[in-house]
Parts: C-alpha cells; sequence; structure tokens
C-alpha cells in the first residue's frame, strides 16, 4: 500500500509536469499549466516524505520552512523588470541543489564510495561505476549551472558590467579545465588504488573546477547574448537534475525518487534546448559562435574611425506629436532601452492616447529583444497592454510599409537595415524587423553610440528617419504631453 | 536499473522537444521561468539527504540542497504564476 502511494504520487506527478508543461506553450492554458507543475511538484514531494518513513524530520523541515519563506518572498517582491536576474539566480540554486544532493549522497557512503567496492567485486555487471559517472557530472553540470546563473544574475542586474571581458587563450583555458575535469573524474571513479580519502579530495577538485568554468564561460558573453546563455543555463540545471537522478539510482533514502528527476530533469532540458535554439536562430549565428563570446568587442573600440555618421535629423516630442497625428496605424519596437528607462507604463499611456484618437496600434518585437527570451512580452503585459497587440518579426514585417509612424524605443540592431543589404555587415543575414519601411521611423536613443554589435546603423541616415535624443521614458512622455496639447 | 534510467531520459527528452516546440514569445519566459521551477524537482532527492538529526556533512549538504531546490520551485512556480496572470490582459488585471 505504501508504494502504491509512493509511486502513485510520483507518476501522477510527473504525468502533472508534463500536462502543465503541454499547457504552458498556449496562451489561454499557460496559467493552468503552471498551476498543474506546481501540484505535481508537491504530489512529488508528499510521496518523497512517504517513501521516507519514519526519520528524523529536523533538517527537513528547517530547509522546507527557509527555502519556502525565501523563494516566496522574493517571487512576490521581484520587480518585472528585474525579471531576467531573478530567473537567473533561481536557475542557479537549482544547479547548486542538484550537485549538493550528490555530495551529500557521497558524503553518506560509509569510509569508501560504494561503486568502488562494487567494481572491485565485479558483482555488478553493468551498473557498477555508474553512480560515480553520474556523480561526476551532477558536480560538472550543476557547479557550471550555479557560477555561470551567479555571473549572468550579476551582468543582467547591473553589478558587473555587461561587457564582455576577455582573457588572453581563454578557448585553451576553458578547454584545459574542462578535461581536467574529466580526466579527475575518469580517476576517481575508475582509478584503481583511490581510498575513500582520495576520491573525497578529487569530488572537491572537480566542484571546484566546475564552478570556476562556469564563470570563465559566462564572462566573455556581452549582455545582449544573455537571452541564449539563461536559456541555455536553464537547459543545463535539468540535465544536472536528471544526472543527480542518476547518482540515486545507485540506493540510498531517496532511491525510489530517482526516475522522477531523471525525467523532469530531461522535460527541463529540453526546454532549455528549444528556447536556446530559437534564440540563436534569431540572430543568425551559431550556438558556438554566441558562446565564444566577445562578440562587437572589436567594433565598438576600433571602429570608431570610419563608422562616423553622416547628418541625422534630430525630433523634439512636439514634432513627434505631429508626425503622429492622424497616422492611422504606428508601430512600437520595443528594445533593451524601454526597460532600462522602465518605458512600459508610458508606452500604454501613449497607446491608449493613440487608439483614442483613432490610431492603431501594433507593437513589433524581435525575438531577441531585451534579456531574455520573451523580455519584451513580459513587460509590455506589466503595463497591461494585451498580448494581441504584439507581432512576431515574420508576422509584422509585411505591415511597416503600411504605416505612417515607426517609433523605435530603446533597439538599435534589430532594425538596422545592414544586416539584409551589406554582406560584408558582421549582422549579415540577422532577421531584422523592417521599421525603415515605414513613412516615418521616430527613433528613440539616448545617444548615437552603436548599439550590441558595435556598429553603426544606417537606418539613423536614412531620409524617413529621425532622432530623438532622450530617455525613452522622458520621450514617450513628452510625446504623450505634447499629443494631449494638440 | 541503469539501462531504466537511460531509457526514460532518453525518451523524456524526445517527449519534451515533442511537447514544447512550438511555443509563441510571449510564453518564452513564462515557460523558461516554470521549466526552471520544475528542476527544482532534485528536491526529491534532497529530501532524503538530510534523515538524521544528526550535524553530519551528510546532513549540512542535504539541509543547503533542501533550501536551495526549494527557493527553486516556490519562487519560480509563485513568479510564473505572477507573469501568467498579467497576460491575462487588463480585464483580470493584477490582484
Amino acid at each position: 500500500m505504501r508504494e502504491l502511494i509512493i509511486h502513485g504520487s510520483y507518476l501522477v506527478g510527473a504525468a502533472l509536469f508534463i500536462f502543465g508543461i503541454k499547457r504552458m506553450s498556449r496562451v489561454r492554458t499557460a496559467l493552468r499549466g503552471n498551476q498543474l507543475a506546481a501540484i505535481g511538484m508537491l504530489l512529488a514531494v508528499i510521496g518523497t516524505l512517504v517513501a521516507l518513513g519514519s526519520i528524523n524530520y529536523l533538517w527537513i523541515i528547517m530547509g522546507l520552512v527557509v527555502g519556502g519563506g525565501i523563494g516566496a518572498v522574493a517571487a512576490k517582491k521581484v520587480e518585472m523588470t528585474s525579471m531576467p536576474e531573478m530567473v537567473a539566480l533561481f536557475n542557479g540554486l537549482g544547479g547548486a541543489a542538484s550537485f549538493l544532493v550528490a555530495l551529500s549522497v557521497y558524503f553518506a557512503m560509509p569510509e569508501m564510495p560504494d561503486w568502488i567496492k562494487e567494481r572491485t567485486l565485479s558483482s555488478h555487471p553493468m551498473g557498477g561505476a555508474t553512480t560515480g559517472v553520474a556523480l561526476v557530472l551532477s558536480l560538472l553540470v550543476g557547479g557550471v549551472t550555479l557560477t555561470g546563473s551567479l555571473i549572468a544574475f550579476a551582468k543582467l542586474s547591473g553589478k558587473m558590467k555587461g561587457a564582455p571581458i576577455i582573457l588572453p587563450a581563454r578557448h585553451a583555458i576553458n578547454l584545459g579545465s574542462f578535461a581536467a575535469t574529466l580526466v579527475l573524474g575518469a580517476i576517481a571513479v575508475f582509478g584503481t588504488d583511490c581510498g575513500g580519502f582520495m576520491t573525497g579530495l578529487l569530488m572537491v577538485v572537480i566542484l571546484a573546477l566546475a564552478l570556476a568554468l562556469g564563470v570563465l564561460l559566462v564572462i566573455p558573453i556581452g549582455g545582449a547574448d544573455m537571452p541564449v546563455v539563461i536559456s541555455l543555463l536553464n537547459s543545463y540545471s535539468g540535465i544536472a537534475a536528471s544526472m543527480t537522478g542518476f547518482v540515486l539510482l545507485g540506493g540510498g533514502a531517496a532511491s525510489q525518487g530517482a526516475l522522477m528527476l531523471i525525467v523532469c530533469g530531461a522535460l527541463v532540458g529540453a526546454a532549455g534546448i528549444i528556447l536556446t535554439g530559437l534564440m540563436c536562430k534569431a540572430m543568425n549565428r551559431s550556438l558556438l559562435n554566441v558562446l565564444a563570446g566577445g562578440f562587437g568587442d572589436t567594433g565598438s573600440s576600433g571602429g570608431g574611425g570610419k563608422e562616423e555618421y553622416g547628418p541625422v535629423r534630430s525630433l523634439s516630442p512636439e514634432e513627434g506629436a505631429m508626425l503622429l497625428d492622424g497616422a492611422q496605424q504606428v508601430i512600437i519596437v520595443p528594445g533593451y532601452g524601454l526597460a532600462v528607462a522602465q518605458a512600459q507604463h508610458a508606452i500604454a499611456e501613449l497607446d491608449a492616447l493613440l487608439e483614442k484618437r483613432g490610431t492603431s496600434v501594433k507593437y513589433a518585437v524581435h525575438p531577441v529583444a531585451g534579456r531574455m527570451p520573451g523580455h519584451m512580452n513580459v513587460l509590455l503585459a506589466e503595463a497591461n497592454i494585451p498580448y494581441e497587440k504584439l507581432y512576431d518579426m515574420d508576422d509584422i514585417n509585411g505591415e511597416f510599409k503600411n504605416t505612417q509612424v515607426a517609433i523605435i524605443v530603446g533597439a538599435n540592431d534589430v532594425v538596422n537595415p545592414a544586416a539584409i543589404k551589406d554582406p560584408k555587415s558582421p549582422i549579415a543575414g540577422m532577421p531584422i524587423l523592417n521599421s525603415h519601411e515605414a513613412q516615418n521611423v521616430i527613433v528613440i536613443k539616448r545617444s548615437l553610440s552603436p548599439g550590441y554589435a558595435g556598429i553603426k546603423n544606417e537606418l539613423f541616415e536614412y531620409p524617413n528617419a529621425s532622432l530623438m535624443f532622450m530617455d525613452a521614458k522622458a520621450a514617450v512622455q513628452g510625446l504623450v504631453k505634447e499629443l494631449k496639447d494638440l | 536499473m541503469l539501462i531504466i534510467g537511460l531509457y526514460v531520459f532518453v525518451l523524456a527528452l524526445f517527449l519534451g522537444v515533442e511537447v514544447i516546440t512550438k511555443v509563441p514569445p510571449t510564453l518564452h519566459t513564462p515557460l523558461m521561468s516554470g521549466a526552471n521551477a520544475i528542476s527544482g524537482i532534485t528536491i526529491v532527492g534532497a529530501l532524503g539527504c538530510a534523515t538524521t538529526a544528526a550535524f553530519s556533512g551528510h546532513n549540512i549538504f542535504g539541509f543547503l540542497a533542501i533550501v536551495l531546490a526549494t527557493v527553486n520551485c516556490v519562487g519560480g512556480f509563485v513568479v510564473t504564476d505572477r507573469m501568467l496572470r498579467m497576460f491575462g490582459g487588463p480585464a483580470k488585471g493584477k490582484n
């Protein structure tokens, strides 16, 4: 009966995760999907507590209370604009939890790890070294997830500069540490004369290397590539959970839940991989190219001389309001600058005002606008802008031609026509929003400084474009004010 | 057991890819943070890692793992819920 409850709750829990994730890919069902997944998690925890039976619950209850309290408060308090770093932070904690479980299982082994006994006794033809291999992989992936996510968190929250930090010979260092981790792992698991202390030491060294590797892998990647990095780290946290599941398969108090970890970890891993692929495709760059880092670094430092701008037109809020007056359709292109200036509520105000005057307002959202997948959608939703007004690149690109005014709020590279016109441009081939096809383009941007790619944006010189050199929020508020006064 | 684990792992990966493939951009962030919360499933392993009252390495790592995994789960689900409620539009509002 007890077995039935345990495995029943695991099975139903896993099914709820799958239903939940499925529902989370449709807007109408997403909220319920998330709740189903949360119920699945609750079932899994209850099943585990039943499986543990009569034990001392001191540490468990303390852990659940402390963790649940921190998690709930942090999640309730966080501003929507801080969402990217929050997700990165939670993600890192998940990775850390995974390798801590693996370490804890290791420390529970009396003197000599079980897998060594099993191997030397060769009583277990297939599974002998699996626990060890899974343990090493759990430390590696979990460690990289933790520090990688922490660096991403620091970059996203502005505690660390977003610009790439390039170490000399970084590829050699990274590959070297990665190889060293694998070699040490192989020694720990397959080495013939490793005692309990020696393998313990190796585990610590492997973890330290993994933690260093996480830092090294993320510091050379610039802020605007963070959507790729976060989705990839998300995938890693899933893989780490799966590997911990394989560790638990080897026995111990929670071995009945091992398959649960493997299944859920794989689901998360898959979700992360899909998002990573989508983000890379939206930038027309390979994953390897993003991970190599340093993108845009050379352009911004060396290209200043020949990238100077010709005459550009600047625009006052009053002139901007005159352009907007009587427009049938306005398309707003949001970018990271909108998030920085927290201009989403001002945008909503402008939107309402324009709609009242009979102008249709749409939003063109580039897949990699902002610092995480879907960043702009979250911000605009916070300002109560209905998601039906937000359009994907492919759905809206044909509409710019019939649009009187395109307003670009803090976006740069994703509207640079060089991507489709200049085959030698560093961003050549990257899909862009064709905002230059609109009759008038208002670019709200604080200065002519280059975007993330470090190149000039020829759109700014186009005859139909004019620039408002202002903070996004101030500029939009200015437009609202002038439009009211017309 | 290992073989079963591998089967389950690979099949679940394919299942995940099949189930998720088409996601509208509006849901990219919630999907990511929701998936992130699910990766807190490692809590199942963590619970089995602090089963006595002793002050041992096993229990300390276990306790820390429980705290972090719980932050990950609870925080992830709550934050996703908050975001998805916003997508309900002005009618449902944020209440």
